[in-house]
């Protein structure tokens, strides 16, 4: 089942294109990574899906609707370019926010006290936004996007000017969320975010779909069968095919597997060399390789 | 529909509640009432020195008789002007009042000299021309054997007594017009004040959101124009309010203030030298002749009328302010060049309605306030002159499709400018926006 669905998505301002034939597929009740660098076209994505803006073409669904003006209460969305009316009291903003969303007064009062239990601030209600630090009103913030219980939570930058213990917060509810099967979709440009969060990913620049898929997939898609191998003593000298020599430092070893043969057989071989082994673990490309690596591929092609 | 309420209400409430508000909504009445009475006790202040003038009087034009007033006394002095002025010092005069013969008594024109060291003050000057202008006035009239009657008869007052042809039941009085104009130049201003103030204050509430950045959370929830509507109709509420208690507290704390000091405007009046006396029968008589001809204005059309041209106004000055609002960045000031083309006509607007007070009718009048940009504020200051049907019905019919469309072509601006950051906006700019797509 899946949450969102964008088929051929198109969306053209000005002469500029922002989003140029996306077509992707969001699973329910998983964290889902919308990726890509600075201008790429993630920002209007989102706002398409957050009916802020309509897609000059394509279709988009939410659930198995295409999306009406009913969504809105379903989507909860903390933007990039965030914020709280200032001079308002920091539980009648919340107030507000809630029956904007459709939350009758009463839920509204419930859930948002239960969020300030949570939090342990219930003596906030009566304080004014402007009394709060930036890291208070963040937490406001993230009240204030999921009070509503919305099915689908769609995260644009949701750590950029957070502390690391805010941070860590914000993780961990993200991560409760999603145990209670919201869906969450979590753009950002900062890959080594994604890599413990995202499930699945797509990447996006200059407005075009160029990578998706589960982060392990991709990551097997990507490696280059490198490994690493820490040795104790003297390394004795290696010639096989099975093996190329990348680097040799601080009794730590990168070779590449040549095709044909497997991990198995190499370490083997090792082992028979006499190389005292103390670990041996595969190298894996990181988010942030491979999405350099596919940005500069699809620009030089461009 | 009812997201519009939440926003209406968050707008009005949180505005109302903000105590610059308050104060500005009750001291401004006070403040009103405290310029009354400072205005009264500057009118009504008197010099306390007693001051003494001698006066030589060489054609004995005065008769040797001069009423003294309050603190300034005169005294007739037989001895040579020269002499005065050698020993001025030694006496203790204010100055000197120097009367020449008069040589050709058909002249109208006479010179008096007045010897001081001090300034001649402008509450003294009058009070000594008029009294040497009644005994002169009284000396020509014995020199030229004139008759007192004949001369009164040749005093001419006219009054033109206005009166209707046609219509039967609004019989125009003679202060009617007067007061008309009072009453058109009042509203005038006030719609005038009432757009602007509001208007900027929309203009400024809308840069804040998108300051604050709210403004991205918002419209995920709710559509741009009703976040638009919601803001405008709020502070349009309270600018209603604002102008309702005003209406109340004004009134009352003049009447107040009258009942503690026992000032009156004919009182004001009197007090200021320049203006003639005026007997209080007189001035009784015309007040309630003054009453009577407010009670006349037909007020059940002109109130219902006032507050439809505030609406119109309002309506399609204050989103014109919030799609300004929406384009300009976080610098108030770089916004001027986009608010321009708001005030220019606000203020013509606002010209116009000045010059049409004075003559209702004029095809300046009745043009612009046909013309929707300006009706707002030219047409409610025409009302009280009984302008025709069939304008009030043009002038509004254009007044409302012209705020719709205005309403409308704010709401394309607003949508884009809200989420344009960091940008400099030009009017040109401003243009493509109305055709973006959704």
């Amino acid at each position: 089942m899946n949450i969102l669905t964008l088929e051929d998505v198109v969306k053209q301002y000005d002469k500029h294109t922002a989003v140029d034939h996306v077509s992707f597929v969001v699973p329910e009740g998983r964290i889902f990574g919308l990726l890509g660098p600075n201008g790429a076209g993630k920002t209007s994505l989102i706002r398409i899906i957050t009916t802020i803006t309509r897609a000059d073409s394509g279709k988009v669904f939410l659930g198995d609707e295409p999306l009406n003006s009913r969504h809105p209460a379903q989507i909860g969305y903390m933007p990039e370019e965030r914020g709280l009316y200032k001079k308002m009291k920091v539980g009648d903003h919340l107030m507000y926010l809630a029956q904007l969303k459709g939350l009758p007064k009463n839920e509204a009062k419930k859930a948002i006290g239960d969020w300030f239990e949570k939090f342990e601030i219930t003596d906030w209600w009566n304080k004014k936004v402007q009394e709060l630090s930036k890291g208070m009103q963040q937490k406001i913030q993230f009240i204030s996007t999921v009070v509503h219980r919305p099915r689908l939570l769609i995260l644009d930058e949701p750590f950029s000017g957070l502390d690391p213990i805010n941070t860590n917060l914000i993780k961990d509810e993200i991560h409760q969320l999603r145990e209670e099967g919201i869906s969450i979709i979590f753009s950002t440009h900062r890959m080594e975010q994604v890599e413990e969060i995202c499930e699945k990913i797509v990447l996006i620049n200059k407005g075009r779909n160029i990578l998706e898929g589960q982060v392990k997939e991709i990551k097997d898609q990507f490696k280059e069968h490198l490994f690493e191998i820490g040795y104790e003593g003297l390394l004795p000298e290696l010639i096989s095919d099975q093996i190329s020599i990348i680097e040799n430092k601080n009794q730590l070893l990168v070779v590449r597997i040549s095709e044909g043969y497997s991990s198995d057989s190499v370490l083997r071989y090792l082992l028979d060399q006499g190389v005292h082994i103390l670990s041996f673990r595969e190298i894996l490309p990181s988010l942030n390789e491979i999405f350099i690596r596919q940005v500069e591929e699809k620009n030089s092609i461009a | 529909m009812n997201k519009l309420w939440l926003i209406i209400q968050r707008e009005y409430l949180t505005r109302v509640r903000r105590r610059s508000f308050i104060l500005a909504t009750l001291l401004t009445p006070l403040a009103f009432g405290l310029f009354f009475v400072v205005v009264y006790f500057i009118f009504s202040y008197e010099d306390q020195d007693v001051r003494h003038i001698a006066i030589v009087d060489e054609g004995n034009i005065l008769n040797r008789s001069i009423s003294d007033d309050e603190n300034l006394y005169f005294k007739f002095v037989d001895s040579d002007l020269q002499l005065l002025l050698d020993n001025f010092d030694d006496m203790k005069y204010e100055g000197i009042l120097y009367l020449p013969k008069v040589d050709d008594v058909l002249n109208p024109n006479f010179t008096v000299r007045y010897y001081s060291d001090q300034k001649l003050t402008l509450d003294l000057e009058p009070r000594i021309r008029d009294r040497v202008r009644k005994s002169l006035y009284q000396y020509k009239v014995d020199q030229l054997q004139l008759d007192q009657q004949s001369l009164d008869a040749l005093d001419l007052k006219i009054d033109i007594d206005p009166r209707p042809i046609k219509s039967t039941e609004n019989e125009t009085g003679k202060l009617a017009g007067q007061i008309a104009t009072i009453f058109g130049f009042l509203m005038g201003i006030i719609m005038y004040f009432t757009v602007f103030i509001y208007g900027m204050m929309v203009m400024r509430s809308v840069m804040e959101e998108k300051t604050s950045r709210i403004v991205e959370v918002m419209i995920s929830s709710v559509r741009p124009f009703q976040l638009m509507m919601g803001k405008i109709i709020g502070v349009g509420a309270v600018g209603l309010t604002q102008v309702a208690i005003w209406a109340v507290l004004i009134p009352l704390i003049l009447i107040i203030v009258n009942l503690a000091f026992g000032i009156d405007p004919q009182q004001l009046e009197a007090a200021n030298p320049n203006v003639q006396q005026i007997d209080p029968a007189e001035a009784e008589a015309i007040f309630t002749q003054v009453m009577a001809e407010i009670n006349r204005l037909n007020w059940w059309a002109m109130i219902p009328l006032f507050l439809l041209y505030f609406l119109g106004g309002y309506f399609m000055y204050s989103s014109m302010f919030a799609a300004v609002g929406s384009a300009m960045g976080d610098d108030l000031g770089e916004g001027q060049s986009l608010t321009l083309p708001i005030t220019i006509p606000v203020l013509l607007a606002f010209y116009i309605m000045i010059a049409v007070v004075e003559s209702p009718n004029s095809s300046l009048g009745v043009w612009s306030s046909l013309f929707p940009l300006f009706s707002p504020i030219v047409m409610p200051a025409r009302l009280a002159f009984d302008p025709p049907l069939w304008q009030v019905v043009v002038s509004i019919t254009l007044l409302i499709a012209t705020a719709i469309f205005f309403v409308w072509l704010a709401g394309r601006i607003y949508r884009v400018g809200i989420l344009m950051y960091g940008k400099k906006v030009s009017l040109k700019e401003i243009g493509k926006w109305l055709f973006y797509r959704g």
